[in-house]
Formats: C-alpha cells, sequence, structure tokens
C-alpha cells in the first residue's frame, strides 16, 4: 500500500520530498502497529481459547484437570438417556470407555442413542462431564467430522452405517 | 426429454465460454473490433442456455420426475410447490448450477449495460467472466451432473431434508450467491487492468457499482442466514462462529474494504495497487467459501453431507484463479501509476484505516477458522476455535472501525480538520454518553461492558447522519433551506449514512441480545404457568395436527400480560414421514423490536413437556440493521454518478452540488 504522490499533488516543491516521506514512514508504522496488534490478539486468542476434541479413551488415560474445557466426541451409548427435570444424563463410548455427561437443556433434534455427538464442556471435580453445549447437526447421515475419523481409526464405524436412508442421499445441501 | 435438453444446453454453454474466454481477450490484443465485438453475444448466449438448463432442472422438480437422481434425493411428490422450487438449489448440484446462473447473469449484465466500457476493458472483463464460467461448468459437467438419470425410476423421492424446508432457504442461497459470484465482476474487471496495465479513476467508477450490488446482497444473504438458523436450529443463537457463517463474513468484511478504497481511487486517483489487490482477495475469499461449504473438510453445525472429492475440484480451481491472478498482480502492479497524496488526518487517511482494520478483522476471521484445519495436517490434534476466540480478536479489531466510522465522512479530501470534524460529532457523543450512564444506572443485570456497547451503537448511529446534517445546515439554517438541501444531496451521501447507521443497529441488537437475554429451560403440565420476563406464560397443552409430508406435534401457550392475552406460542415438533426425521419447531412473538421464543423438547413419559423459553432484548435490530445498511448500499448505487452505463466525466453533478468533496 503506497501513496506516492503525482508530482503536482502537493503545493510547495521544497517541502514535498521529505513530507512524502514522512507520510510514508507515518503510514508504515501505523499499519505495522495495527497488524502487530492483530498478531498479538490473534496469537493470544488462540493460546487462551482453543478447545481440544477428545474422546472417552482419551480422557480416560489422560490426567485431566477439572474445569479444562474441551470437546468430547463419541456414540450415545443405547439406553443411557435419563431425564431429571430439565437435566439430562446421558453416556457418550466409544466403546471402549464410557464418559457420562449431565447437560442442562433441550437437546438437539438429531440427537439419538448410538449416533455420534459432540459435546463441548468440562470434567467435574467429582467425576462425569458437565457439557454446557451439545451439538446439533442439520443432517440426518452427518456424523461429526471429528467423530468419524476417530471411530474409523479405532474400526466402530465405516461410511453407510449410518441410520436413514440410503447413503446416497447424503450427497450435500446448500446452506 | 427435457432434463437431456438441459444437459445439451450446459455443454453448449460451455463451448460458448470456452470461446468467450479466449476470443475478446485475444481481440483486445489484436486490437480486433469484431473479436472484441464478440464477447457480448457470446455472454448474452451463454446466460441464456444456463437459464435454459436451470429451468429445465425447476422443470423436472416442479413436476417430480423421479427419473432424475438428484430430483429422486431432495425431493418428495408431497413436498409444497415453493420448497418443490428451491429444492432446486437445496442440493449441491442444483444449487452449483444456481451459482452458474448468477455468473453467466452478471456477465450478460455487463454485456447489456456496459456501453459505455472502453471495447478493449470490456473485451477482457467478459473474457475474464468467460474463464471463470468455464471453470465452474466443467465443474459442474464431470463431477456435479444434475441432470443424470436413474433406471429403472422409483415412484416416489426421498424428500428434502427437512431442515431445507422453509421459506428461509428459498430466499437465502439465492442472495448469498448473488453476493458472492457478484464479487467475480471486480475481479474480472481488476483482472482486465492488470492484463490493460492502466488503472484510473474512471475503472474505479466502473467497478463500484457491480461490488456494490454484490456487497448489498452479500448483506442480505448473511443476515437472512443468521436469521434462519436462529429459528430454525431451535436454540435461538443468531451467530456460532462457525467455519460456514465465517465464510460468507470473509468476503464481507474485504468487500467492505474493497468499497471503501475503490471510493479514495475513484475520488484521488490513490491506493490503486492495493484496491486492486482487495479486488482479487475478495473473490479468492468467495471461492474459498465455496469450498469450505461444499468440501466439508471443516467440522461445520451448518454442514450438510459433503463429498471431499468436489473440494478437490473446488480446490484447483481455486488455486487456478488465486495463483493466475497473484501471479498477473506480482508482475504488473509495479507498474501502476501511483497518484494522490494525503494527509494522516484526512478522508484518505480515516479510509485507510476502515481498510487496515477490515483486513485485519478478515484476517483474524481466516486464521481462527482455517488454524484447527491447518494443526490437523501438522499435528494430527484435533482442536475447535469457538466463539472465544472470535470475540476476543473480532470485537476488539471492530472497535476502532465504529469510532472512526461516523468521522470520516466529515474530514475533507487530502487534508481534514480534525477539530471541526469533533464539532460536527458533539451531538452524538452527547446521545451516546447519555445511554451510557442512562443503561448503567437504570438496567437491571448484564455487564457493565454492555453500557458502553449500546453508548458506542448510539454514536455510531446518530455519528452516521452528522455529515448530512452537515451538509444541509439542519438546525443552523431555515428548515425550508434544509430540506432543499437535503434534495440536492447526491443519493451516495444518504446511502453512506444509512449503511453507517446500520452498523450500529446491528451492534446495538447484538449488545443487548447478548447481554440481557434470559432463559428458562424447564418441563412442564398442561395448565401450568410461570412468569417470565414480566409476563405470565401458561402451557394449555400438546395438540396432534397433520401436514402436507410432516406430523406436527404442538405445544400451546398463551402468554399474558397483567391477565390480557398478548400472544399464543405454538413451539412444535415435526415429523417428517419420508425421512423419519424429527425436527423443531421454534414459535416466536414479537414485541416491538423484542422477542420471545419458545422451543418444545422430545416428549417424556411422565406427561409433562420439555420446553426452552427465552426472552431477547432488541434482537431483531440486529437483522434490521443489515436491512437498512442494504438500503444504503441501494441509495449508493442510485446515485446517478455510479448509475451503471452512467456517462462519464461531463454528466457529474456540478462541483456546487457536493461541496464536501
Amino acid at each position: 500500500m503506497t501513496i506516492d504522490a503525482a508530482p503536482s499533488a502537493f503545493p510547495s516543491p521544497r517541502r514535498r520530498g521529505s513530507s512524502r516521506k514522512r507520510r510514508r514512514m507515518a503510514l508504515f508504522a501505523l499499519v505495522g502497529l495495527v497488524l502487530s496488534a492483530a498478531t498479538a490478539l490473534v496469537l493470544y486468542a488462540l493460546d487462551d481459547t482453543i478447545v481440544f476434541f477428545r474422546t472417552p479413551s482419551e480422557i480416560a488415560k489422560m490426567d485431566v484437570t477439572p474445569g479444562q474445557r474441551f470437546r468430547l466426541g463419541g456414540l450415545v451409548k443405547q439406553g443411557s438417556i435419563v431425564h431429571e427435570g430439565s437435566t439430562v444424563r446421558f453416556v457418550v463410548t466409544d466403546n471402549a470407555s464410557d464418559m457420562t455427561v449431565t447437560y442442562s437443556g433441550l437437546l438437539p433434534d438429531l440427537f439419538r442413542e448410538g449416533q455420534g455427538v459432540v459435546t463441548e464442556g468440562f470434567v467435574q471435580p467429582e467425576g462425569g462431564f458437565k457439557a454446557d453445549n451439545v451439538l446439533a447437526k442439520h443432517d440426518e447421515n452427518y456424523m461429526p467430522k471429528d467423530v468419524a475419523d476417530r471411530l474409523k481409526a479405532q474400526g466402530l464405524w465405516n461410511e453407510g452405517q449410518a441410520p436413514g436412508p440410503t447413503p446416497a442421499a447424503a450427497t450435500g445441501a446448500s446452506k | 426429454m427435457i432434463a437431456e435438453i438441459g444437459h445439451y444446453a450446459l455443454v453448449l454453454a460451455l463451448a460458448l465460454a470456452l470461446l468467450q474466454s479466449v476470443l475478446p481477450v485475444w481481440g483486445a490484443r489484436a486490437r480486433d473490433a469484431a473479436l472484441m465485438g464478440l464477447a457480448s453475444p457470446l455472454a448474452l448466449g451463454q446466460f441464456a442456455l444456463v437459464a435454459l438448463s436451470f429451468a429445465a432442472l425447476t422443470h423436472a422438480y416442479v413436476t417430480s420426475d423421479f427419473s432424475l437422481q438428484n430430483v429422486i434425493e431432495n425431493s418428495h411428490s408431497a413436498k409444497p410447490l415453493i420448497y418443490k422450487i428451491s429444492g432446486v438449489w437445496g442440493n449441491h448440484e442444483g444449487s452449483l448450477l444456481l451459482w452458474v446462473l448468477i455468473l453467466t447473469l452478471f456477465g450478460a449484465l455487463v454485456a447489456a449495460f456496459g456501453r459505455n466500457l472502453p471495447d478493449r476493458l470490456k473485451a477482457d472483463v467478459l473474457g475474464v467472466q468467460g474463464m471463470i464460467g468455464v471453470a465452474f461448468l466443467l465443474f459442474v459437467l464431470l463431477t456435479s451432473n444434475p441432470f443424470t438419470r436413474v433406471d429403472p425410476s422409483p415412484l416416489e423421492g426421498q424428500d428434502l431434508n427437512p431442515l431445507l424446508q422453509d421459506p428461509g432457504l428459498a430466499i437465502h442461497p439465492p442472495l448469498l450467491y448473488i453476493g458472492y459470484v457478484g464479487f467475480s465482476m471486480a475481479f474480472s474487471f481488476a483482472v482486465a487492468a492488470l492484463i490493460e496495465g492502466k488503472v484510473d479513476a474512471a475503472w474505479a467508477r466502473w467497478v463500484r457499482p457491480w461490488t456494490l450490488m454484490a456487497w448489498l446482497f452479500l448483506t442480505l444473504g448473511i443476515a437472512m442466514g443468521s436469521y434462519w438458523a436462529y429459528y430454525e436450529l431451535g436454540w435461538g443463537g443468531f451467530w456460532f462462529w462457525d467455519p460456514v457463517e465465517n465464510a460468507s463474513l470473509m468476503p464481507w468484511l474485504s468487500g467492505t474494504a474493497l468499497l471503501h478504497s475503490a471510493v479514495v481511487m475513484e475520488k484521488r486517483d490513490a491506493l490503486k495497487v492495493w484496491t486492486i489487490l482487495l479486488a482479487l482477495l475478495t473473490f479468492a475469499l468467495s471461492l474459498l467459501g465455496t469450498f469450505l461449504v461444499r468440501s466439508g473438510v471443516l467440522t461445520s453445525v451448518h454442514a450438510f453431507a459433503v463429498d471431499p472429492a468436489r473440494g478437490v475440484a473446488i480446490l484447483i480451481i481455486l488455486a487456478v484463479f488465486v495463483g493466475g491472478s497473484l501471479a498477473l498482480y506480482a508482475i504488473r502492479a509495479p507498474a501502476l501509476k501511483q497518484g494522490g497524496i494525503f494527509a494522516p488526518v484526512s478522508r484518505e487517511g480515516a479510509l485507510v484505516l476502515n481498510n487496515l482494520f477490515l483486513t485485519a478483522a478478515t484476517a483474524a476471521v481466516f486464521v481462527g477458522t482455517l488454524y484447527p484445519l491447518a494443526l490437523e495436517a501438522a499435528t494430527g490434534e484435533k482442536i475447535s476455535v469457538g466463539p472465544p476466540f472470535f470475540n476476543n480478536t473480532f470485537g476488539p479489531l471492530m472497535l476502532p472501525i465504529m469510532l472512526v466510522m461516523p468521522f470520516a465522512p466529515l474530514l475533507a479530501w487530502k487534508r481534514g480538520d480534525a477539530t471541526r470534524a469533533a464539532r460536527g460529532m458533539v451531538g452524538a457523543v452527547g446521545v451516546a454518553v447519555l445511554a451510557t450512564v442512562l443503561v448503567a444506572g437504570f438496567v437491571q443485570g448484564g455487564p457493565t461492558l454492555a453500557a458502553l456497547g449500546v453508548g458506542l451503537a448510539l454514536f455510531a448511529i446518530v455519528g452516521a447522519f452528522a455529515e448530512v446534517m452537515e451538509r444541509t445546515k439542519l438546525f443552523r439554517a431555515p428548515l425550508a433551506e434544509s430540506f432543499r438541501r437535503a434534495k440536492g444531496l447526491p443519493s451516495s451521501s444518504w446511502g453512506g449514512a444509512f449503511a453507517h447507521a446500520g452498523m450500529g443497529v446491528t451492534l446495538l441488537g447484538v449488545v443487548a441480545a447478548t447481554a440481557w437475554s434470559s432463559e428458562v429451560v424447564l418441563a412442564m403440565r398442561p395448565g401450568e404457568q410461570i412468569d417470565f420476563a414480566g409476563r405470565q406464560i401458561a402451557f394449555q397443552g400438546v395438540e396432534q395436527r397433520p401436514g402436507p409430508n410432516y406430523r406436527t406435534t404442538a405445544a400451546e401457550l398463551v402468554v399474558r400480560e397483567g391477565g390480557v392475552e398478548v400472544a399464543r406460542l405454538e413451539p412444535a415438533r415435526r415429523l417428517y414421514t419420508a425421512r423419519k426425521m424429527d425436527l423443531t419447531e421454534s414459535s416466536i412473538a414479537t414485541f416491538g423490536v423484542s422477542q420471545l421464543y419458545a422451543a418444545m423438547g422430545e416428549a417424556r413419559g411422565d406427561g409433562k413437556t420439555a420446553l426452552r423459553i427465552s426472552y431477547k432484548p432488541l434482537v431483531t435490530l440486529i437483522w434490521l440493521g443489515s436491512i437498512v445498511m442494504a438500503f444504503g448500499g441501494l441509495l449508493s448505487l442510485a446515485d446517478r454518478r455510479l448509475r451503471v452505463g452512467a456517462p462519464r466525466k461531463a454528466a457529474r453533478p456540478s462541483p456546487a452540488m457536493q461541496p464536501a468533496e
């Protein structure tokens, strides 16, 4: 971004050279300042706000600090959904480990037993996962990509296994 | 038969697009008027053929022709007519056909209304449009043909994804696509200018209406999508910082920057190299958006099942066009002549600041959207970058823009007077301070920052009209004179004022709905009543109702204020029979600009019904603000200095009519 001048653009020929240089320096300084501020913001925010994706087995293996946020993904275990008032409890499983999740609020439309799910929240001090967000999907055949990758890696799920009409029907729709 | 005509028309359109991408550009180099003259008829022909093809697909949907794979997968004979039509673009193949239709429409518009463009520029622009057409027509024909037949054909279709059976979907994708694809015009003009090696103020004047048009449709498209997600997804959020949303926000941000830098270029012949780069980047971001949405490489709440193989094809198109244009830019841009020096405190200076922060904000959204992808590719670690990231980066970067926005129009070109501009802002600052104090003092709850947010929003709204007030001498001259002056103002002044005010209105909605929303989630028995947000809400019971291709279970809620019924809410769940898919239908009652929002949970065994009821103060301002912005864009577009094909310099209004410029 340069703001070079056409010769006629500035009235005093004597001041022109230095003034143009000065203004250009000022502009570069401003650009540099804003860019470094933006970069600092982005780096700081990335350090602070990203959320890792984990499966129940991974949580079982690692040392989780209560209160630390992450996304828990897996399948909703058959027969595990229990309603208690407006709170719902269910078990997320990757068929190796289970994790009990509590959530207060309405579940998304496509939340079902045996279906893939991604929840976001934290592990409570007394154990168990408290979700404040259960991710909904627009498409009944859609397996959250993170979950699908993990489950495929563990050989628990294959493309086309999901319920609903034929897998061919899953070819896209636009938002 | 009709489907085959549609398919054949697409192939013919590809042939015309190939000719269009070669002959006029060649003609422009060889100074052959006949070859250059071919550009317009080719563009018109290409549009006619794609329109024919689109009509053929629409016909197949309307008549429920289940011998077409695409219709089987996305339609059902019992579906209401409007969703049969909107179903045409409610799927991958059809939405791409819509994309190409709009692309060729823009080409045809240039051909039809671009009479005043210099022959060579017009030939080059249409040539580049032809190249984009070739890429996308090839993509449709080779990977996403909507006219594939199935034999034997089934008796019934599989229906459209119920979430897409909504009036919102009927208009949201076309609006969004006009925006996305509209930026291809800015791209084509930029590439044509680079080929030509010449960019001047006239170029900026030709490219601005197209950018403005794309911008205003993108604004409406994003707002429409946001409102659709708000009422359709059933949890009442208006923006999720989801990759698919970010994909549409990025071109909007850089497109907004482009609009402003093009003004500088038009008036002052400065920032040329930068404006050209922005034009290239804005369309690149539009293509990136298409790639992100279509390929499903990112986990998104809005992602419909997608096909990664086709994503690769879009990635190739993206690489070719972005790589090619940037290479051309690297070669040609240094040769572009610079002009127009200006002082830091000037209209140009303010617009540079606007561009700087808008670009930085675009970059922040870009990083947040693509970082998970990059990290996974590099380390295999899966992460999600959520709203906190964007709130902490995008928010602070937009703040200076909101603060400077009202000042900029009060500054003169070249060298502005900061004190004078500040004097013009006294009213706006007064209103802002008053609002902040009142909100902080009298409104219960919510973070302290919210009061400042309200102040900032009102500052932006009132400040937006400071320039108009100054130029009409409102309150300083007799009203009659002010009125006379107001009529004489160029409509782009009014346009700018409304667009800026719209930003403030949207901000006000966002702040209020975020800070003062209240929500209850509860299980109610028929006959129960709760007090909520100053109203009494009684749950009367659940009712079963039949629908065309679904069955509804609706909860009936009566909302009373002091015993008087003021609204009824009927949140429902629909079971779509063809797909055996359950869907929440939220119910909304609007009070002024605030809304009461109810959604119903799954039926439970104990005779209770789970309900989520929330009150969202001023929430509709979020979308009304974008309508105000788009209205501003429309006013600006109506300015005769910018009108498509308007005569050049001679017909510009006399200097007396634009004193501040």
